[in-house]
């Protein structure tokens, strides 16, 4: 239209408009595709990007899904053993010494020379060892199978993460350990089964023997303290504001305040948490109860709002219906609007659960960073979370760091796939066209 | 001992409403027209011991840790904090609280674990109160709600009163967390400002918060200038904004005029999904993946960059504000009435020249709220640029360079150990403050400009 | 009807059951009812008809205090029933609409089953000892909605389900399960086809013995079926109030006149 011009039109007086409008046409329409091909280019770049998200995490992550180990077969001594407290033992030494079957030639009583043979293992391999004696001391004196992780460098390299044309001195394994791997990879001891470790041991400063529990704990019990504070609150806010508040402007402020509440940063939380929690209440720092806490005042506003159009949707009628006989207002809105309205609660209150999930910089700033390599016991014991479990390992330099951060982000993104399945599928079972 | 003192409520709670439940009920058989159901009289018992007991021992809670502590120290040998800094003290009541946790690290001298025991005692004493009080309370309350069942009390209009109260307490909530905020973030400052004056904070031009903790410590000065931190802020955010914007628009106009049913349908969710990704996860995939290709890109064309760039931080963080954006613009021209469309349609205009000469004009203001709210996002971001961004405020406006920004610097000065009375922490809630304060104001005004808007075509 | 105990007994029903008196009604700014003068007498149906728009619906809403659910609405005057003031401080609104049952335009019947739809009223209201008797009240009132036949195999099914005349005869139910006085009906037919108007007219006719029916309609035809009485409503005013076939054969009052034969509306 706007390619017609004032003069054209003038100047060609003889010519039919729809001639006028036939010739520009083509060009016009050329208009039109370079702006959809804008838009699908638009649409392109985003989707690749997620394409690009995905697929580094998932290329990165999955080697730590599994770990090598090592099976060896030790010989329980029960001299090295101390039979007064069982957790005294040099179970090192008694490792070492089964390691040693394989390499005739290095003298395993010589610390240094065993040294460049039990790298090849976890600095946890006793520990296991001795797990397993403590659960059963009949084991003493025997010969038993055991299988212990490797250490990290050993693991990249059995993944082929360590190069073996990489020149030695670019290496971090040299040409003597990759040796000594391989000999225990002819001897077939040496296999990758799927990495349990990640899901049932809690952080180590050894990427072979962290895991994710203390933070999944973490993260369960500060997602309980925040569903059980900001659920019942923000659905008695948002009844309040959607059917009883007068319209004046106390209820005018509260819904400005909510609204902009839902959109203060993060970071701005965890300060309130530390100066008021941390610092006026002396609340325990690192604690899932305050991280909790921290995340319900976040998760409110999205909870309220979501609550507030539910019940908006429930229509009037109903509410009629129910004053008609005889029912007090609140009657009319606990018996039948907040029912009708439970499904969208629910889909709203689980959104905002996993972006709570999701939450980190809070979380930072109230010590749930730390480095603890015991599962929390409870709300109020320090502990990790998910999230911040990530920012930790990110951080760390082990290269088998990396593997692992990705790893558990996938487990991250699969609770959040999960609880967000979970609403769509509350959506589109109980949404009611009325 | 809390535990039982909440089991002791919960008993008590059931206990009025059946008392008082069976008390109506009996009144009834007896031939009385009672005003309200009986259920009623029973719940209004119950909310009656439940409401008061429980808002008591929550204060209790708050309030026992700081009481005790005070007993515990009055009860120390004199003269223990003399000459002690707070960082000091505070250590010896740490220590005296971890032996009575039961933690010993070492051996104490014999007044802190005489301390450590008292303060086991009177914590003990202080279960006990709280256990007696509640049962003293709920019993009166109890007796009370007993003796409000007669004929003409009405019990229902009293349970909703109660209710009702509740329901504007949540309500108030919200604006308690604000007022918490405000208060928070407003004290420390004002003490930061006591230190360093508010001149050099906003004007000044090197920030270098690394002061030293010990007299003797070597150590920068300590600068607390912000403007080079605000200005990385800045930098970060518009790389966001120029990645965001084009794209999320590009995607809203698509999507809305020309894209088929099917593909409407199936992006849209696609696309959220990189807005429900957690910030944690964006920040990891620009330091493995962005910025490494970056890097290598910079290489391969001859220039050096730095290992974590603005452009790096930025662009990710772009890619997270595009649903945001698009959604945003979707629903503004959504909202333009189809009348418009129509008619700009039956002039002849193609749908592009629609879209490009009607609607898109006709959607500005929702659009303009929409990318406001989005600076206002890049501006509070925090993950990704903790990870993706540098430490050192530099005054530079160059993407390519290294820049931190506001929220990197709070969450650097605030992670470990954190003291109350140091410039170093007090500075990162003075940036909050401003944090806070910028965003709160692109907030109101994006808001504002929504509603308008919505306004002009509900 | 008031808000004690209802210890006295009922005195004798007098022939009239609801008398208004200098109503004014408010939204907002605009004087939707002005200075309605009415008594509305038992046993009887009495129709409201007039233009849309002329306040029918607004002065039936006040007689069950529905209009205390709009913040913007202000009734001023004096509505009695059996002698009682309504709007009184003393009056709860809850326990008036258990008095005054009503039925509104559109079938809103509750998205639950047919058995809880009718026994809602009773069980908030308190008026079954039991289960058993609860039983008993659903039946009654589904038998009285002329509903019962059709729906006695199936109380367990959803109320939504029911056809069009049926959700609105259930709602009728519903209504008569608290054993009103007074049945309050805003235009109930509007949504039916006429079948179900046909078998909804015939039901408001039997209601008639126990209650005081007053009905909204926009049809004048199904006023002189149904109703003893007519009150005609023109822009906020109540014109003219008679016997229906006085009203329909007769109007005193020319706008009346006009809007029978259909000259304004």
């Amino acid at each position: 239209m706007t390619d017609i011009t004032p003069e054209q039109t003038g100047s060609n007086r003889s010519r039919s408009s729809t001639e006028l409008v036939r010739q520009s046409l083509a060009r016009r329409n050329r208009k039109q595709k370079v702006l959809q091909g804008f838009g699908i280019a638009a649409i392109f770049f985003a989707l690749s990007m997620l394409v690009i998200l995905v697929g580094s995490l998932i290329s990165t992550g999955y080697p730590a899904f599994t770990q090598t180990h090592v099976e060896l077969e030790v010989f329980v001594d029960p001299e090295e053993v101390d039979t007064e407290n069982l957790s005294r033992g040099n179970y090192d030494d008694m490792i070492a010494a089964s390691l040693g079957a394989y390499f005739p030639d290095v003298d395993m009583s010589s610390r240094i020379a065993s040294r460049e043979v039990t790298q090849v293992l976890s600095s946890g391999a006793q520990l296991k060892l001795r797990d397993r004696v403590l659960a059963d001391p009949s084991l003493i004196g025997e010969t038993i199978t055991i299988k212990v992780p490797a250490s990290d460098n050993f693991d990249q390299l059995n993944k082929g993460l360590i190069k073996r044309d990489t020149p030695e001195e670019n290496r971090r394994l040299n040409d003597a350990a990759i040796a000594n791997f391989d000999t225990l990879d002819a001897a077939g001891v040496i296999s990758a089964p799927l990495n349990t470790t990640l899901i049932t041991s809690a952080d180590s400063r050894f990427p072979e023997l962290a895991g994710l529990k203390g933070a999944l704990v973490g993260s369960f019990w500060a997602l309980l303290v925040c569903f059980v504070i900001s659920f019942p609150l923000g659905i008695g806010a948002a009844i309040y504001l959607e059917e009883f508040a007068p319209k004046n402007r106390l209820s005018d402020i509260i819904e400005i305040n909510i609204n902009n509440l839902a959109a203060v940063p993060s970071v701005v939380f965890g300060l309130l948490a530390l100066a008021v929690f941390l610092n006026w209440f002396g609340m325990p720092r690192s604690a899932p109860i305050v991280g909790g806490l921290t995340l319900a005042l976040m998760t409110l506003p999205t909870i309220i709002i979501a609550t507030r159009a539910a019940l908006k949707a429930v229509p009037p009628s109903i509410r009629e219906a129910a004053l008609g006989v005889g029912a007090s207002k609140q009657q009319v809105v606990f018996h039948h609007v907040l029912p009708l309205a439970m499904p969208g609660i629910l889909t709203g209150t689980i959104i905002g659960m996993a972006q709570a999930l999701g939450e980190t910089a809070p979380l930072l700033l109230i010590g749930m960073n730390a480095f603890i390599t015991s599962a929390p016991s409870g709300p109020f014991d320090s502990a990790t979370a998910l999230p911040t479990q990530i920012f930790i390992w990110a951080d760390s330099p082990e290269r088998g760091f990396v593997s692992r951060t990705s790893a558990a982000i996938l487990v991250l993104l699969t609770f959040l796939i999960f609880m967000n399945a979970i609403a769509i599928y509350l959506r589109s079972r109980f949404e009611r066209k009325w | 001992m809390v535990l039982f003192a909440f089991l002791l409520l919960f008993g008590a709670t059931m206990l009025a409403y059946f008392v008082n439940r069976r008390a109506a009920l009996s009144m009834r058989a007896g031939g009385a027209r009672l005003h309200s159901l009986e259920s009623f009289h029973g719940l209004f018992a119950a909310l009656s011991v439940l409401v008061p007991v429980f808002v008591g021992i929550l204060f209790w809670l708050v309030l026992e840790g700081a009481v005790v502590d005070l007993f515990m120290l009055r009860g120390l040998p004199a003269g223990t904090f003399d000459g002690l800094d707070s960082g000091a003290s505070q250590l010896i009541v740490a220590e005296i609280k971890s032996i009575a946790g039961g933690r010993v690290f070492g051996t104490p001298e014999a007044w802190k674990i005489e301390a450590a025991e008292r303060l086991v005692r009177y914590h003990r004493i202080a279960d006990w109160l709280l256990v007696a009080l509640v049962a003293i309370t709920a019993a009166i309350l109890l007796w009370v709600a007993r003796r409000s069942v007669v004929e003409q009390f009405r019990a229902r209009q009293g349970a909703e009163r109660i209710v009702l109260g509740l329901m504007i307490f949540c309500a108030t909530v919200a604006i308690f967390v604000t007022i918490g905020i405000v208060f928070a973030l407003t004290f420390e400052t004002i003490k930061f400002f006591q230190i360093v004056p508010i001149t050099e904070f906003l004007f000044g031009t090197s920030w270098e918060p690394q002061i030293p903790i010990r007299e003797d410590q070597v150590a920068a000065e300590g600068a607390f200038g912000a403007i080079p931190v605000f200005l990385g802020t800045i930098v970060i955010s518009a790389v966001a904004l120029f990645v965001a914007v084009p794209v999320g628009l590009m995607t809203a106009i698509y999507l809305n005029e020309f894209a088929p049913q099917r593909v409407r349908k199936s992006v849209k969710p696609v696309l959220e999904i990189l807005a429900g990704v957690p910030t944690v996860v964006y920040g990891f995939f620009a330091v493995l993946t962005v910025a490494p290709a970056i890097r290598q890109f910079a290489a391969s064309i001859g220039v050096d960059v730095a290992p974590n760039t603005a452009l790096a931080a930025g662009g990710v963080m772009g890619i997270m504000l595009i649903p945001f954006i698009s959604s945003f613009a979707d629903d503004a021209l959504s909202a333009v009435p189809r009348s418009l469309r129509d008619g700009a349609l039956a002039l002849g205009a193609t749908r592009g020249e629609m879209m490009l000469n009607v609607l898109f004009p006709a959607a500005i203001p929702g659009i303009v709220g929409g990318v406001l709210l989005a600076v206002s996002r890049a501006i509070g971001e925090t993950m990704i640029v903790v990870m993706a961004a540098g430490l050192i405020a530099k005054m530079t406006i160059n993407p390519l360079d290294s820049v931190t920004a506001v929220t990197v610097q709070i969450v650097t000065l605030l992670i470990g150990d954190t003291a109350f009375d140091n410039p170093k922490t007090l500075s990162a809630f003075a940036l909050g403050m401003m944090l806070f304060l910028a965003t709160l104001i692109i907030n109101i005004f994006a808001l504002r400009i929504v509603r308008k808007y919505r306004e002009i075509y509900d | 009807m008031y808000d004690v105990p209802h210890g006295r007994n009922e005195v004798a029903v007098t022939d009239v059951k609801i008398t208004a008196r200098n109503v004014q009604v408010y939204y907002g700014d605009t004087h939707a009812i002005k200075d309605v003068n009415v008594e509305i007498e038992s046993n009887t149906v009495t129709a409201f008809i007039g233009p849309s728009g002329c306040g029918k619906s607004t002065f039936l809403r006040c007689i069950n205090r529905m209009n205390d659910t709009i913040d913007i609405c202000r009734v001023e005057g004096d509505i009695r029933i059996d002698g009682d003031d309504i709007y009184d401080k003393r009056v709860d609104p809850v326990q008036l609409r258990a008095k005054v049952g009503m039925v509104f335009q559109k079938p809103n019947p509750f998205p639950k089953s047919i058995y809880d739809n009718v026994a809602y009223g009773p069980k908030i209201h308190g008026m079954a000892r039991n289960k058993a008797e609860l039983d008993d009240i659903v039946e009654r009132a589904l038998r009285r909605g002329a509903i019962w036949d059709e729906v006695k195999d199936r109380l367990q099914s959803p109320g939504t389900g029911l056809s069009g005349g049926q959700q609105q005869r259930l709602c009728i139910a519903r209504a008569v399960a608290t054993e009103p006085e007074v049945l309050l009906m805003d235009e109930p037919c509007s949504a039916l086809d006429p079948i179900a108007t046909a078998q909804v007219e015939e039901l408001i006719d039997e209601l008639r013995q126990n209650y005081a029916v007053v009905i909204v309609t926009h049809s004048m035809q199904q006023a002189a079926r149904v109703s003893q009485k007519t009150a005609f409503f023109h822009l906020g005013n109540l014109v003219e109030y008679d016997d229906t076939t006085k009203i329909f054969t007769n109007p005193e009052d020319s706008r009346t006149e006009s809007y029978i034969t259909g000259r304004i509306g």
